[in-house]
């Protein structure tokens, strides 16, 4: 099984002019750097947002100063209207969900090392890679314009649910072309993903170097190979249902719009569209949406962990199983979002029982990492302290899914801030960990620069101390019975809780400002941080064994092969106590796959 | 600066487990007949999150601090039994607690859900519209007249274009903007939404559900206590969802009565 066909390379010249280096690159490393820059825009901006939200909830009468150059009708005299509330909260999701939870873990990361983990000079379809990410770029450019039309992006939320994304302006502010355009940029984004996930299944599947076989890719090539199956299925029944949507709008069609509803004293000139097809179409992406954004963390996360802690996680591949586990469950569960929509009530019992399933799979991986670091020589570094973040996030953020998965409970904590709390630790925080956990752990071979330890420490404390007190009250707010979605909190019995609110608030503004320790971290590494060496973290895999930063055809001309498990930590080997997945040597002590 | 981490870790778990132990904040006291069930489905479904979260962080915080920074001439060593204990622990343990409290809760659900009102429950009409509830009661004759959408006007107060000239059912219908209820009568409540997407979520009743635009549903449910309790939408349906409530009254059946008589003169 270890000696598998010769390479399969994929050969394209050297870019020698300045747009094919660097702007219209087909180098899948270069597109992977212009992915991570797009998330890194994408993530000031969702953060940007969610700070002017914040303010505006814990004290709602408060001028925002300068807030009306943003939108003059969204905030005459500084002041926030309840319509761009919901907006700004509408273009947070959509942007963090999309354009960071996605583009960063899976699209960034998996571009630039993929084909190096699997030792392929590039991508089997460059041009199609190339085009994934500008269409990408595209879709943002979309999302963005909304912000300049006449009223304003649209106010539905993230989860855009009918008939309110297909009733046109009348159903209120942005509701027009700010919905469209958003279906517009949801549907070009799922193009760029349909383009990239083909890319990256047929890198794992063809391009492996010799000796390569599939179970010695490193836990995250495998994870980045089961998100792209997960997206090539679920981005494809998304990119449909935005195109339904538009037609709605521009076509005159009724997709999602029943007949007989009145707005604003008249009757919309639909009939016989279905509101709960929208929430099918959407959830049937969305719920794999959710892994797709953490199973590459997961796969990020337990590559650096296994580097740093100098021996090999339980098993390698209980933790594939796993993943491959829950990218399965991942389609059996959609229903979860749904237990009070007016859906069949049985139906809500046959998408329980797969969501309490998915604990198992979960919880084995927590463990198979937990008890790995029993008796480990754990190195602490920025990179690790992220990853075991990550591990602590992923645990608070599941232990609220027992509640989420069950429809009695669900009736009591649907729609409040319980669920904010649980997909923003989940998904958000773990995953953004996750990403953080890759940038300090890989920046080196990227661009070629270590980053500043003590600035990336002090970096993880803020953020790890601050996320917990921004979100772990989201919990407490929702078990009383906070409405989401919400732009002040008018209801009596909502009044005791604002205080919490305005913790958060703070809580929120201050961890926002640590990410700029980061930014400024990475900027200034990049230009003048530390030369970094080949192999900075003593680690095995593909990535390390060539250059920093990897040449264009990422091993010089070389075909590297592979004689030994990514895992192989804890040896005695003639460079140290790890032997790489290229190096030849044999060693006695070598690591057998239980 | 691994026991850092695990001294911080720790702290963090303990410091968000005390707001849970001391029910700082949570749901108000129960009104509903099946309100119980659920309550005591939350308080298993806590029980058992709650010890996955603090085992979970304390381990991670304790070998954090065992084996991080170790000198470089200290043995590996592997956790005993290893994955194939965990994979099995995790089997039997959690997978087999969780599926159990999955089964346990199916009755709160069914009882909500599953079994259909009692036949004499009584029949109350909701409609949502932006942003507003309105409530409509069959009158003497039990039975709701037609709506007509085209009939739909604020301004002259037929929020739920009645044809009281035509259809002899309306006649008597009486609507209200606010809900009242007799304490322990079955309310089988209609809902029906006039544009989009809305929800009806009265915490004390234990009850939410969305209203779906061009699909009537509905819910039913037995106040079993006297008192004024918010009704809330909790599905995001414009720019004025945070102002869209009304007042759940639960009533004595002779208050109920006089509140109903009143009502129907101001018709």
């Amino acid at each position: 099984m270890h000696d598998i066909a010769a390479p399969a390379v994929d050969h394209h010249a050297p870019p020698t002019s300045f747009i094919r280096k660097h702007v219209f690159s087909l180098d899948h490393k270069v597109i992977g750097k212009q992915y991570y820059g797009l998330a890194l825009l994408a993530a000031l901006i969702g953060m940007f947002l969610s700070w002017l939200m914040r303010i505006h909830l814990a004290w709602n009468s408060a001028a925002i100063p300068g807030l009306h150059l943003l939108s003059a009708n969204g905030a005459p005299g500084d002041q926030m209207t309840p319509e761009y509330y919901l907006q700004l909260m509408t273009m947070h999701g959509t942007i963090m969900v999309f354009f960071v939870l996605t583009t960063a873990p899976f699209a960034a990361f998996g571009n630039f090392f993929l084909p190096i983990q699997v030792g392929a000079e590039d991508m089997p379809f460059p041009r199609f890679n190339m085009m994934s990410f500008w269409v990408t770029f595209c879709a943002f450019v979309a999302l963005m314009t909304s912000f300049f039309v006449s009223d304003g992006p649209t106010l539905g939320g993230w989860t855009q649910y009918a008939p309110l994304n297909a009733v046109g302006p009348v159903g209120g502010p942005g509701q027009g072309w700010g919905v469209v355009l958003w279906m517009i940029s949801i549907a070009l984004f799922c193009i760029g993903q349909l383009l990239g996930s083909l890319n990256f299944i047929t890198t794992t599947l063809d391009l492996r170097v010799k000796g390569m076989s599939l179970m010695r890719l490193p836990l995250s090539a495998w994870a980045w190979f089961i998100t792209s199956c997960m997206g090539l299925t679920a981005f494809a029944v998304l990119m449909p249902a935005c195109i339904l949507c538009i037609l709605d709008h521009v076509a005159g069609t009724s997709f999602f719009v029943p007949s007989n509803l009145v707005l604003n004293g008249q009757i919309l000139p639909h009939s016989g569209g279905s509101t709960l097809l929208w929430q099918h179409l959407f959830w049937f992406f969305g719920h794999p949406e959710v892994y797709i954004a953490i199973v590459p963390g997961m796969g990020i996360v337990s590559h650096i962990l296994m580097a740093n802690l100098r021996k090999p996680l339980l098993s390698q591949r209980v933790i594939l199983y796993c993943m491959g586990a829950l990218a399965v469950l991942s389609y059996m569960v959609y229903g979860h979002h749904m237990f009070v929509s007016g859906m069949n009530p049985y139906s809500a019992l046959a998408f329980s029982f797969p969501t309490l399933i998915i604990t198992i799979p979960a919880t084995i991986v927590v463990l198979i990492w937990l008890f790995s670091i029993y008796g480990s020589k754990l190195r602490i570094n920025s990179a690790s302290l992220f990853a075991l973040g990550f591990v602590s996030m992923f645990v608070s953020g599941g232990v609220s899914g027992f509640f989420l998965a069950q429809p009695s409970l669900d009736i009591v904590l649907h729609g409040t801030y319980f669920v904010v709390g649980h997909f923003h630790m989940v998904m958000g925080v773990a995953a953004m960990f996750g990403i953080f956990a890759g940038t300090y752990f890989w920046a080196p071979k990227m661009f070629g620069r270590m980053m500043n330890e003590p600035l990336g420490k002090l970096h993880f404390w803020l953020s790890f101390v601050g996320t917990y007190c921004i979100f772990m009250p989201f919990h407490y707010l929702g078990l009383a019975g906070n409405v989401r979605r919400y732009s002040s909190f008018v209801d009596d019995y909502l009044q005791p809780l604002i205080p919490v609110h305005r913790f958060i608030t703070v809580a929120a503004l201050a961890t926002g400002a640590a990410q700029l320790i980061f930014v400024y971290n990475l900027i200034h590494s990049r230009f003048w941080g530390k030369p970094a060496t080949d192999n900075p973290w003593e680690a095995t895999s593909l990535e390390w064994s060539t250059a920093t930063p990897p040449p264009f055809d990422n091993f010089g001309g070389k075909h590297p092969v592979v004689y030994h498990d990514p895992f192989q930590y804890g040896v005695k080997s003639s460079v140290g106590d790890y032997v790489m997945q290229a190096s030849p040597e044999q060693v006695a002590t070598e690591h057998e796959e239980q | 600066m691994g026991k850092l981490f695990a001294v911080t870790i720790i702290v963090i778990a303990i410091i968000s487990a005390i707001p849970i132990v001391r029910h700082t904040w949570e749901a108000p006291e129960d009104i509903s007949t099946n309100g119980a069930l659920i309550d005591e489905q939350m308080a298993e479904t806590m029980a058992e999150a709650g010890i996955a979260f603090l085992a979970a962080q304390l381990l991670l915080g304790l070998f954090v601090w065992q084996f991080s920074n170790r000198p470089s001439d200290a043995k590996l060593k592997n956790f005993p039994g290893g994955a194939k204990g965990l994979v099995i622990g995790a089997f039997l343990l959690v997978g087999l607690e969780v599926l159990a409290l999955g089964v346990f809760g199916v009755k709160a659900w069914a009882n909500a859900y599953l079994i259909p009102p009692a036949p004499n429950a009584m029949p109350i009409q909701v409609q949502a519209g932006q942003f507003a509830f309105y409530f409509r009661y069959p009158g003497p004759d039990g039975k709701f007249g037609p709506i007509h959408p085209d009939l739909i006007n604020e301004s002259t107060q037929n929020y739920f274009g009645l044809d009281t000239d035509h259809d002899p059912d309306s006649k008597d219908d009486i609507v209200t903007a606010e809900l009242a209820i007799p304490v322990g009568k079955e309310i089988h409540l209609l809902m029906h939404s006039k544009d989009v997407g809305h929800s009806f979520f009265v915490r004390e009743l234990r009850v939410q559900q969305d209203f779906v635009p061009g699909l009537d549903v509905s819910v039913h449910f037995t106040a079993n206590k006297v008192g004024k309790y918010e009704i809330v939408c909790t599905q995001l349906c414009g720019l004025g969802h945070y102002n869209m409530k009304a007042y759940l009254e639960v009533m004595s059946q002779q208050d109920y009565e006089d509140w109903l008589k009143k009502e129907a003169a101001m018709q």
